[in-house]
């Protein structure tokens, strides 16, 4: 055992006990948090595998925006100190056979089927992403960019429109 | 086995971590914890495509596209659901499931 295998299970464990906080704790705010550890986790995986730019990405959208984004809107919703309700025993149960035997299916056909790995180097530096970013040949991703530009904009236009108070509901309540 | 890592235990953690996140999507009954677990499965989708792209196809790049577009998308998604969410705190005074049952019927 090496240092790199020594640190690869760490982080899978950080990955996955708090991966099972976020979905079992009783209260929504520790939740949150349990949500935090884990996509760190999978950002310190990203950095363990040389993708340096995604495990970037993943901080910066992920732990800077979208969990900051979810601890927001449990605020808003005013519910951060209240337990959440038990599931009934009969769920849980089946709701843990259901994923034990999944987990086992899909073990069984990644044991099965025999994976050639090649010794290429892996060659992700930001320059090779940005040229195949914007490449408009066959290989390149330049229409599904612009596709995620335009998505981006819908989607920040509709939370805006969703979110908004309209006056019918402020005149409504006033009477 | 335990002198280096292989690829099917990179994909062995993604696996754990995609059904953790339908655990939960399972049991809880809450919007937000529910949005909670949709952020855990699609980041398992991420870990599948990069170790795929590295171990398997390490001369093309397309893992790791995916995974920048999967980020994205689940960025969008995140701030509609949760304009969503806001919205329905205000009409309903929760964000349980099943009190909002208007349209079941």
């Amino acid at each position: 055992m090496n240092a790199s295998v020594i640190i690869f299970y760490f982080i899978s464990a950080l990955i996955l006990v708090s991966g099972i906080f976020a979905v079992t704790a009783r209260k929504i705010f520790r939740a949150a948090i349990g949500l935090l550890f884990s996509l760190i986790g999978i950002a310190a995986l990203f950095f363990w595998m040389d993708v340096n730019f995604l495990a970037a990405v993943q901080i910066v959208v992920y732990v800077g925006g979208i969990v900051v984004l979810i601890i927001f809107s449990i605020f808003l919703t005013d519910q951060s100190g209240n337990e959440l309700p038990k599931t009934t025993l009969g769920r849980k149960i089946f709701s843990i056979l259901a994923v034990v035997f999944a987990i086992a299916f899909v073990y069984n056909l990644i044991n099965e089927n025999n994976f050639h790995p090649s010794n290429d180097a892996f060659d992700n530096s930001v320059r090779r992403i940005g040229n195949n970013m914007l490449d408009t040949n066959t290989t390149g991703y330049a229409l599904p960019f612009e596709v995620v530009s335009i998505l981006l904009l819908a989607a920040m236009i509709g939370s805006i429109v969703i979110a908004m108070k309209s006056k019918n509901v402020e005149q409504k309540k006033q009477r | 086995m335990f002198n280096e890592i292989t690829i099917s235990q990179i994909l062995f953690v993604s696996t754990a971590l995609f059904f953790i996140g339908v655990y939960g999507m399972f049991t809880r009954r809450n919007l937000i914890t529910m949005l909670m677990s949709i952020e855990l499965m699609l980041n398992s989708v991420n870990i599948n495509f990069v170790a795929f792209n590295k171990y398997l196809f390490p001369e093309k790049m397309d893992g790791i596209f995916f995974s920048i577009f999967i980020i994205a998308i689940a960025a969008a998604e995140a701030a509609v659901a949760i304009a969503i969410i806001i919205n329905l705190y205000r009409s309903h005074q929760s964000i349980d499931v099943e009190d909002a049952n208007e349209m079941k019927y």
